[in-house]
């Protein structure tokens, strides 16, 4: 038996189905499930970290139009940036088995929407998978590349953050692995090339064949319908469920003991196209039925549809008729008390046995997450800072690490929305107030991703904005994943290093300079220059981050020097800057040599050995 | 026989490895396994918390409310923060060395361990302290406090093992550098803490 995160057990999943390409962006909660089948590789898959999920989802229709099985992996907001050609890959279908893995995130925990990957499969009008568990997801996706195959669609599959991050003991049998040899692109323009006209006969096919789906799908393992003792007996009780909130229901099930009452559990695995047949037998044995779900009210709509359907008067609770919440995620204490409701018309307080380990709690301290000790971003938002110098500024973030540069002693990000909005935004602003600075903020990886045709946008429109390129060698926020600009692939090869300085200035960005945010003076000047000039000018902070650069020696406060002024504290917001007993002090096992607060103490009183920061292998 | 621990911490005090140690030497038995992590935004220096569970008729891969058999907190106020997953009954072991929060030098917040550890005397009958950065000294090491708290667990019997079967997991799950000085800490720590 081997330990298997669920995102390990989707890459072990497709590694046994025989995937022959896999591609992907980084995102939480979807970003080990590329690096497994990475590690895991043999040699004989490809694997890519693409620019974004659109590039991904593309590369890997293109091979799947040539008969190989693909993978395509992002989180769910990453599906958005696919869409595009997902929409239509849709229509036009593939050859090879054909998987998109997009990740959910109920709370959310780390993203910006709490969007439901099922309703977008409906939405596109492909098959959906929705495991519960890493084992059922080891299972469901070896399925979805049978079904894609079969029936010629991108399929997709949905975990949410506790089944791809959530581990179990599972067995695998390395021989049971099947081999996909590729047949080759055979020319078809009538089928390769999108037209209205094929469009329009595709879509009544896909509307014709999904019904087809659904049949097959009430027959499917990963959809089941179980009966607790007799159903008939007393009031016709049903609890309708699906992904993780089913773990949820059957540990409520088995913490308050109702497997020894009357009822019918109904757990969906492919929300669409919806198992109709099997969830009419369910609805045809209750009156009564409580749907626990995450997101979007999808198997509870769905379960409304049947009844109007078949006129069956079964009373569907859920978040329709507020019974459940739409937002955030659930929990086993929700199902506890939505079954004590459902059962008995039992109230919390009734069920829970309160052991007042909560009550009279002394105040917590509160741990945020903030920038790393030595983060280079902290040293180009404080040399932004200072070069703005209290002038009417707007800073335009982005997704990354250096969202947290929001927080107080920075302050330093205005606006977040999503991948590459920061040089837009900024634009946008920009229209309506001309006589503030627009400063743009974006990393390396997020250029690449998104980044760049904004900036286009702006060289074109002649705005006037100032766009702060943060590169820190790698895709921090989401674990060290490389990316065009690192020279290094998914499949271990060294290539020449994408220059966001030479892409900016064949855009046509008329001013590029290219600093150490370390190197204080310069980096500030820098600032300052860019913020004299007009037009769309870049300024490139480039240091690696902590987690690809080997530390320096630490510094610390000579104590007989320091005046206690704090400005250390007060504006960098450094987590190794301590007080301890009264006076300022660095945490030896924390400060990474960055030189940052050496060289803004008014007192020269902290003190070390800098050193030239350097990119390496981690 | 099921027996769900919860380790709570601050991000890099090891509290993942920890939980792998739990599930592989439960493993060993036969028993299945489930754990969930904190992953993503969870940065350095964020309160950290690793559910692990065994036993087969586990479902949930997060430990419910008043769930956990044994709570292993890596600092005291995060065992505070956590208490509301411990059974009634189940033991508590906790560092005794508090860890400041990163933004308390900007913040001007006085936290204090004591007042945490105070809290837990009240409220927990089976709880045991441990001053693992006593232990990490002697090993020479900080990085191994996430074994000492182990080794107090499973001398306290609050874990579905016993000393051997952890030693075991350390051997065989281990890079060869570091197994020594691990298997010196939960040896040092055998000796050391009273249940």
């Amino acid at each position: 038996m081997q330990l298997l995160m669920g995102n390990e057990a989707i890459a072990m999943g497709a590694i046994q189905a025989g995937v022959n390409l896999v591609a992907g962006y980084p995102g939480t909660p979807s970003t080990e499930i590329l690096e497994t089948v990475a590690r895991e590789n043999d040699g004989s898959i490809y694997v890519e970290w693409s620019v974004n999920e659109k590039a991904a989802l593309e590369v890997a229709a293109g091979a799947s139009y040539a008969g190989a099985r693909t993978l395509v992996t992002m989180k769910q907001v990453g599906l958005n940036v696919a869409s595009d050609a997902l929409m239509s890959l849709a229509y036009v279908g593939c050859v090879g088995g054909m998987v998109i893995v997009a990740a959910d995130d109920p709370g959310p925990i780390s993203s910006q929407t709490e969007q439901d990957t099922r309703t977008f499969a409906s939405f596109a009008k492909i098959p959906v998978f929705d495991p519960a568990s890493p084992e059922e997801a080891f299972e469901m996706v070896q399925d979805a590349f049978a079904i894609s195959e079969k029936y010629n669609t991108p399929v997709l599959l949905r975990p949410t953050t506790r089944v791809c991050h959530g581990c179990a003991s599972m067995e695998i049998d390395a021989a049971g692995r099947h081999r996909n040899i590729p047949k080759g692109f055979v020319k078809d323009t009538g089928r390769f090339v999108i037209f209205p006209r094929t469009s329009y006969l595709n879509h009544k096919k896909m509307e014709e064949r999904n019904p087809q789906i659904g049949d097959l799908f009430s027959e499917y393992m990963g959809n089941k319908h179980k009966v607790y003792g007799d159903v008939q007996k007393t009031k016709r009780l049903g609890i309708a469920t699906g992904g993780i909130s089913y773990a949820y229901v059957r540990e409520a099930i088995a913490m308050d003991g109702y497997e020894k009452r009357n009822f019918s559990l109904l757990k969906i695995g492919t929300p669409f196209p919806f198992p109709a047949k099997l969830a009419l037998e369910f609805l045809q044995q209750v009156d009564e039925v409580l749907c626990m779900e995450e997101l979007d009210p999808v198997i509870e709509k769905e379960l409304l549809i049947l009844c109007g359907q078949h006129h069956l008067p079964v009373k569907i609770h859920g978040k329709m008729d507020k019974t459940a919440p739409h937002a955030g995620e659930n929990s086993v204490e929700l199902a506890r008390c939505l079954l004590a409701d459902f059962f008995d018309k039992k109230t919390v307080e009734e069920l829970c046995v309160n052991t007042g380990t909560c009550a009279d709690r002394p105040v917590l301290p509160v741990r945020p997450p903030v920038l790393c000790a030595g983060c280079p971003h902290r040293a180009s938002f404080y040399a932004v800072k200072q070069a703005v110098n209290g002038r009417k500024a707007v800073f335009s973030g982005d997704i990354g690490c250096y969202t947290l540069g929001n927080a107080k002693p920075l302050d330093m990000v205005d606006t977040c929305l999503c991948m590459g909005a920061d040089v837009t935004i900024a634009q946008g602003l920009q229209r309506v107030e001309p006589d503030t600075l627009h400063f743009a903020f974006i990393g390396d990886s997020t250029f690449f991703a998104s980044g760049m045709t904004g900036v286009v946008n702006a060289v074109y429109n002649q705005t006037d904005i100032i766009l702060v390129v943060l590169d820190n060698s790698t895709t921090a926020m989401t674990g060290h994943q490389p990316h065009p600009g690192t020279g290094k692939t998914m499949m271990g090869e060294i290539t020449e290093k994408v220059s966001i300085e030479k892409i900016l200035l064949a855009m046509g960005v008329s001013h590029v300079v290219t600093v150490n945010p370390f190197h204080g003076q310069e980096a500030l000047k820098a600032v300052e220059e860019a913020a004299a000039c007009e037009g769309v000018r870049a300024i490139i902070f480039k240091a690696p981050c902590i987690a690809v650069a080997k530390p320096a020696a630490g510094f610390s406060v000579n104590q007989d020097k320091c005046v206690q002024c704090k400005k250390c504290i007060r504006d960098l917001g450094c987590p190794a800057i301590v007080m301890e007993d009264g006076r300022v002090m660095i945490e030896p096992s924390l400060c990474y040599g960055c030189t940052l607060c050496a060289q803004i103490c008014p007192v020269r009183a902290i003190e070390g050995v800098g050193k030239e920061r350097e990119a390496c292998d981690k | 026989m099921t027996n769900s621990c919860l380790l709570c911490g601050v991000g890099g005090q090891g509290t993942v490895l920890a939980s792998k140690m739990i599930a592989f030497a439960a493993m060993e038995k036969g028993e299945n396994v489930r754990t969930a992590e904190t992953i993503g935004m969870a940065q350095r220096g964020g309160s950290v918390v690793s559910h692990v569970r065994v036993g087969g008729s586990i479902k949930s891969p997060i430990i419910p409310i008043h769930g956990a058999d044994v709570l292993i907190a890596f600092e005291p106020a995060e065992a505070v923060r956590c208490l509301e997953y411990l059974k009634e009954g189940g033991t508590v072991i906790v560092n005794k060395k508090a860890v400041k929060p990163v933004t308390s030098s900007l913040t001007g917040s006085d936290y204090d361990g004591k007042v945490m550890l105070s809290h837990l005397q009240k409220k927990v009958k089976k709880l045991i302290l441990v001053d693992g950065d006593a232990v990490c000294e002697r090993c020479g090491s900080a990085k191994v406090l996430n074994m000492v708290l182990l080794a107090a667990a499973v001398k306290a019997g609050a874990l579905s093992m016993n000393i051997e079967e952890l030693q075991n997991a350390i051997e065989k799950k281990l890079p060869e550098k570091f197994k020594e000085i691990n298997l010196k800490a939960v040896h040092m720590t055998e000796g050391e803490v009273m249940p």
